[in-house]
């Protein structure tokens, strides 16, 4: 998926059994956070992209936190366990399972995290990394927050696109 | 040259004594910090003068390579074929044992943050007990 492209519609159920999609009700944007339970690319970025989420809650912005790995050859992945960590950390976010992993497919999501943040409309604004440093939490996701900045001022993010760093995601064999 | 603060450098005699670990880094495709892990990996031995301490890469590909190694993750450094970061047998301390598969390992730095890599400190300190051992 390119930039500016429409993002594909989903419908997945999160922790607690409620289904989500991708429009977001009259959101101003929409963070999809690809992610997991046992990368340790995304466990150190997690509290940084948990932040966002909270700063951003009052002006309407939606985060989505996705986990696609194959949890049948990675335990730490299944439902259950997402659920544990849902309820013990006390995420600011939903935590949807993508156990097709047909949405993982269709973003193209490489890694683990893989961040897209779409806006109004549902059209990919940003693609990538949180920061540009998963090991100094001084970088506070500072990526995704100026997109998510420009994205809410109607302006186009000065950085688009980066790389996305982590762990690849665990497709079924 | 940054030496942790638990660790002052090594005097010379205490050098010269030193013997040379079998270093082998096992890593995976699918985990990014392969070259870190081997830059920090290098950077310990150099700061403890063993720079010439050939390390061999091992790349795991396979379920079987899984099990035939004992891998939980990319990376993993054995210290003359020791896992040096695993909890040693009966530490009750330890928790749940790391589950075996093709992934990206969870290291703790010594300030509790999550890592891909080893503390350095954490290294070092395998490095110079495996080279002042008899």
């Amino acid at each position: 998926m390119n930039i500016h492209e429409h993002a594909p519609g989903f419908e997945l159920p999160d922790t607690q059994g409620t289904t989500w999609s991708r429009d977001g009700d009259g959101a101003p944007a929409t963070v999809i956070v690809f992610t997991c339970n046992h990368c340790p690319y995304a466990l150190a970025w997690h509290e940084r992209i948990a932040d966002a989420a909270r700063n951003y809650a009052g002006r309407g912005v939606r985060f989505l936190a996705i986990n696609a790995n194959d949890a049948d050859r990675y335990p730490r992945d299944s439902p259950e366990a997402m659920k544990r960590r849902v309820t013990s950390e006390g995420w600011p976010m939903p935590y949807l399972h993508d156990a097709t992993q047909e949405v993982a497919r269709a973003y193209d999501a490489k890694t683990t995290p893989d961040l897209f943040v779409l806006d109004a409309a549902g059209t990919l604004r940003y693609r990538g990394a949180p920061d540009s440093d998963y090991d100094d939490p001084a970088q506070r996701a500072s990526w995704l927050r100026d997109a998510l900045d420009a994205v809410l001022a109607g302006e186009e993010p000065a950085r688009a696109e980066t790389k996305p760093v982590g762990c690849s995601i665990k497709w079924k064999r | 040259m940054h030496h942790p603060a638990s660790l002052p450098p090594l005097a010379p005699a205490n050098v010269n004594r030193m013997r040379t670990p079998e270093l082998e880094l096992l890593w995976w495709e699918g985990c990014p910090s392969t070259q870190k892990a081997l830059a920090e990996l290098r950077e310990a031995l150099t700061d403890l003068g063993l720079e010439q301490s050939p390390v061999a890469m091992r790349e795991l590909r396979t379920d079987a390579d899984v099990r035939d190694a004992a891998f939980t993750g990319s990376p993993t450094i054995l210290i003359d074929g020791v896992d040096f970061a695993a909890a040693p047998a009966g530490d009750a301390t330890a928790g749940e044992p790391e589950p075996l598969g093709l992934t990206c390992r969870v290291y703790r730095r010594r300030d509790g943050r999550i890592s891909p890599t080893p503390d350095p400190a954490d290294l070092r300190e395998a490095l110079v007990a495996a080279a002042q051992r008899a």
